[in-house]
Formats: C-alpha cells, structure tokens, sequence
C-alpha cells in the first residue's frame, strides 16, 4: 500500500459562532488518511465528528492547524472530494435518478454530456437502480435514496469520497444492506472513503480503521483498526468505564 | 409464563372472490373531476335561465340564454374580440415589465444585504397598497393612456412576485446549496441550477399571485376610464354597453373576463404546475 499520505489533517481545530455562543467543535484533531482507506470517525453526538468532515470537505475553515490533500491545501469545496449527506433531499427533485448523476459530472466540467450519461448508467447499474433511472428521486423509498447519492458521488471518481452518517436515517434492515452494498462496491473499485458515523457497530463493520472522538471539543481518543476491534472496549474508551453497565 | 406451540399456517386465496376487479363505468366517470364539474356547471345554466324567465326583467337580470346570444353576436361582430385582445396584450405588457423589475430588485436582494432589506421595506410598505389606488396618481403623471395602466399594473405585479422568489429563493435547502457548491458550480450556474428550480414552487405561487393582481387591475382600470384612441378593453366594454342598457352584453363582458381567468389558471398555470413541481413532488 501507498506509504504517502493521500489526506493529511493536522492539528485542526474548528470554531463556528452561534447568535449566543462561539463553540470549539474540535481541538486540535490530527490524522492521515491512505489511498483505499475506509477511515471512520466515531464519536458521541456533539464530538464535531460533522463539522470535521465539512472542514475536509472545504465548507468550513480551520482556526488553526491545516488539511491537506496530496500536496494542495484544502480552502474550498470542489468535485475533488464529494460528500454523500445524511439526509434524503440531497438529491436535486427537479432532476431524475440518471439526471443527478449527469448534472454532477457535467456541472463539474468532468465529462461531456455523452459520455456523462454513458458513466451515469455504469454507477446506476452498480447500485443495482437501471430500471429507476429515469424516475424522479420522490418515488424512490430512502435506501433508495441513498443509494443514488452514493452512485453520484462514485460515478464523480473523486480522491475521496465523505460521508457524514448516510445510513443514519434508514431502518436497520436496510442500513444492514446498505453497509454490505458499500462493501461490495468497495471491494470492486477500492476507492478512499471518510465516513462519519455514531454507531460502534456501523464503524467496526464499514472502516478499516477507526478515529475515536470524544465529546466538548471534540479530541482524538484513539485510533484504531478495526479487525479484531471490541465494541466493549470501544463503548468504554467512549463514555468511560463507570458508564458501561 | 405460559408454554404455547408454534403455529404455521398455508397461505392461499383460494376462496377469496375478489383481488382485483374493474369499476362499472359509473364510478369511473363519477371519479373524473372535469365530468363532475361540467354536470355542476349545466346545474347553474340551467337555475339562472329558470329564474331570469320567471323574473322576467331583462334590463335587471336577462335570461343565460340572452346572454349567450349576446355573447356569440358580439364575437360575430368583432367588438368582443378586439376589446379581449387589446386587454391581453396591455396585460401581457404590464406583467413582462413587472417581472424584469422584480428580477432585478430579487438578485439585487440576493446579492446584497442592503438590497434584502430594501426589498423587504419596499414590499412591506407597497404590498398591502391596492393598484388601482394609484391610478388618479399615474393619471397625472403619465395621462390618459397606456402608460398609466401599466404603471399600476407593473405595480399589481411586481410585489407579489418579487417577495415570493425571494422567500423562495431563502427557503433553498442548505444541503442542495452544498450539493452545488460540491460540484463547483459558478455563480451564475448555481443561481440557474439549484436556486431558481429549488425556490420553483414559490416563484409559481409569485406568479400566479402576480397575474390574479394584474388581471383585476386591468380590468377595473379600464372601468374607469376608456382608453386613448377610442379602442378600450373588455373594462370598457362591459362600462360602455352598461351606459347603452345593453345588459346582455354586459354579461357576456363578464363572461368573458372569467373565462380568460379560468383559461390562464386552469391551463397555463395548472400545465406549468403539472409538468414541474408535481412531477418532482414538491407539491403535492
């Protein structure tokens, strides 16, 4: 494996102000990321684990410390690094499933119409939604959803691919299956993903490596791999041991 | 706690008659809306005729069938057409002058703190104020004529338009603003391509709000006042024929009004509706 980092985060801390309030989302939180890592951010709610992946994704600015990506230091959003949200609307209404796709990589200067729409099918058949390609994205259940947003942005062939909790808002038979399908498409492409979850399991079963977070600011705890990883251990480095019955 | 076995069950249909079975064409026909409102609008011909024979006063009340007579003689003769077509296109004007103004004043609002707080004081302060009182004003300043009826109607048109896109253009979902800031979208695609149909569903209300202000405008503008030239609108047909005791006509005037109301409701702004934000199932 690559030995040069792909993703380099140092020492980064994040305010943001509130109308009452300026909060320290993170302190001085560091790590790397490698080419093929599936790198997921675990923590409590209120860790920052959100408002870091915004950082990564050019929407916020650090007070202090720096993001790196390859050589270039990240200062605003860009197709470079595409984020798949938590949320369903995320997927423009106006447009059908094979429409969001195309807009992404056109908008983006990335391919012509043509061969967009030729790379739009390939991502759609991937997520296994060729026959909803041409509904609008209101007919389509959440994992659905989901699944096209997770197409858009691999069909992007961005360095790095963020997501911020997307399996969150589903039931858990379909979020089982779209942790499965995740793997499954990681495994044919081996892309990078940052993934952001708040859900020990999620995270022992998703990454391959694991940033733990603890909460007001948000601070590394540990980082670790995640075979062999223990849910216990990991519930006890998180909330401490008197807290863990 | 009670021991009980576990119990299986063979799923079939076989004495179940009926799954699924067409409807009779009564029902279908009573489910289609437009049958149920032709029968409804047959119902009110009908109570209006009865009653005007049996009031018997046509200079009052005439007969649905005198007004329809009316009504299809003065498009023989021209005089409603013409009256209809110069009210359209003195609508068409004031509605496309008021849509640039409001375009402007919104991207100036979307641009600029200032300019949302302009807009806002300008449409708090204008809003509630009707067009058609600041017609004797518009009649000083422009006379009497076209110009002053487009003053009041870029007026009736402008407010209503420009409040609703901007609203809409503020209510845009924070995450399609990311979506789009995502794919790197310049600042003039971001506007087309995410703000613009984001905020659709309230720029149509804008809209239509927009041309129901205008279209009572226009008419009761040209109540007042005949228009230079000696050609007036459908306003100044329905005040002409009033003066001559052509009552008939008076009705078929109105009737035409609402129709051309219905038409641009019913199928300009339902099309528009149907093939855009329902189809995308912003609005239900």
């Amino acid at each position: 494996m690559d030995t040069v980092p792909l993703l380099s985060v140092e020492g980064v801390t994040l305010r943001y102000r509130t109308k009452e309030h300026l909060v320290t989302a993170t302190y001085r939180v560091s790590f790397k990321l490698y080419r093929s890592d599936r790198f997921v951010v675990l923590g409590p709610s209120g860790c920052g684990k959100s408002t870091l992946l915004k950082a990564v994704g050019g929407y916020i600015q650090p007070t202090e410390g720096r993001i790196q990506l390859g050589n270039a230091e990240v200062t605003s959003p860009g197709p470079d690094r595409v984020f798949v949200f938590q949320e369903f609307d995320q997927l423009l209404p106006w447009k059908t499933v094979k429409e969001n796709i195309v807009f992404a990589l056109t908008a983006s200067g990335k391919l012509r119409r043509p061969q967009a729409e030729e790379r739009a099918m390939h991502y759609i058949a991937k997520v296994n939604l060729t026959e909803f390609a041409s509904s609008y994205p209101h007919t389509l259940s959440g994992g659905m959803k989901q699944r096209v947003a997770i197409a858009r942005a691999m069909a992007m062939e961005p360095q790095i691919l963020l997501m911020d909790e997307p399996f969150a808002a589903l039931d858990a038979l379909t979020r089982a299956k779209m942790q499965e399908e995740l793997l499954q498409l990681w495994e044919e492409t081996k892309f990078t993903v940052l993934f952001v979850t708040h859900s020990i399991p999620e995270a022992i079963r998703v990454g391959n490596r694991i940033l733990l977070m603890s909460a007001h600011p948000g601070q590394v705890r540990a980082e670790l791999n995640s075979a062999g990883a223990d849910a216990a251990r990991i519930h006890e480095l998180l909330f401490g041991a008197a807290d863990h019955a | 706690m009670l021991e009980r076995p576990e119990v299986f069950y063979e799923v079939s249909t076989a004495r179940l008659d009926v799954v699924e079975k067409p409807l009779s064409a009564w029902e279908k026909l009573y489910d289609n809306g437009a049958f149920r409102k032709t029968v409804l609008l047959l119902m009110l011909a009908a109570a209006w005729e009865l009653y005007a024979t049996w009031l018997n006063n046509p200079l009052l009340f005439p007969t649905f069938s005198a007004t329809m007579g009316a009504f299809f003689a003065s498009i023989a003769s021209g005089a409603l057409p013409q009256a209809a077509l110069y009210t359209i296109s003195m609508l068409l004007k004031g509605y496309a002058a008021g849509l640039a103004i409001a375009a402007l004043l919104t991207a100036f609002a979307t641009g600029t703190r200032i300019g949302a707080d302009l807009l806002e004081t300008l449409t708090a302060m204008f809003n509630p104020l009707p067009s058609i009182a600041l017609l004797p004003l518009a009649l000083v300043w422009f006379g009497l004529g076209a110009g002053s009826v487009i003053f009041v109607l870029i007026h009736a048109v402008l407010w209503a338009v420009a409040l609703n896109t901007f609203a809409g253009f503020r209510s845009v979902s924070p995450t399609w603003r990311m979506v789009g800031q995502n794919y790197g979208l310049s600042r003039a695609g971001y506007i087309a391509r995410i703000l613009i149909p984001g905020a659709f569903p309230s720029i149509l209300t804008g809209l239509k709000v927009g041309w129901a202000f205008a279209w009572r405008t226009l008419i009761a503008a040209e109540l007042v006042f005949g228009v230079s030239s000696g050609s007036g609108g459908l306003g100044w047909f329905i005040f002409e024929r009033k003066n001559q005791l052509l009552i008939a006509d008076v009705f078929a005037g109105l009737l035409t009004v609402i129709l051309f109301g219905l038409a641009v409701e019913n199928l300009i702004f339902k099309t528009i509706e149907n093939r855009t934000v329902r189809r995308w199932g912003m609005q239900s």
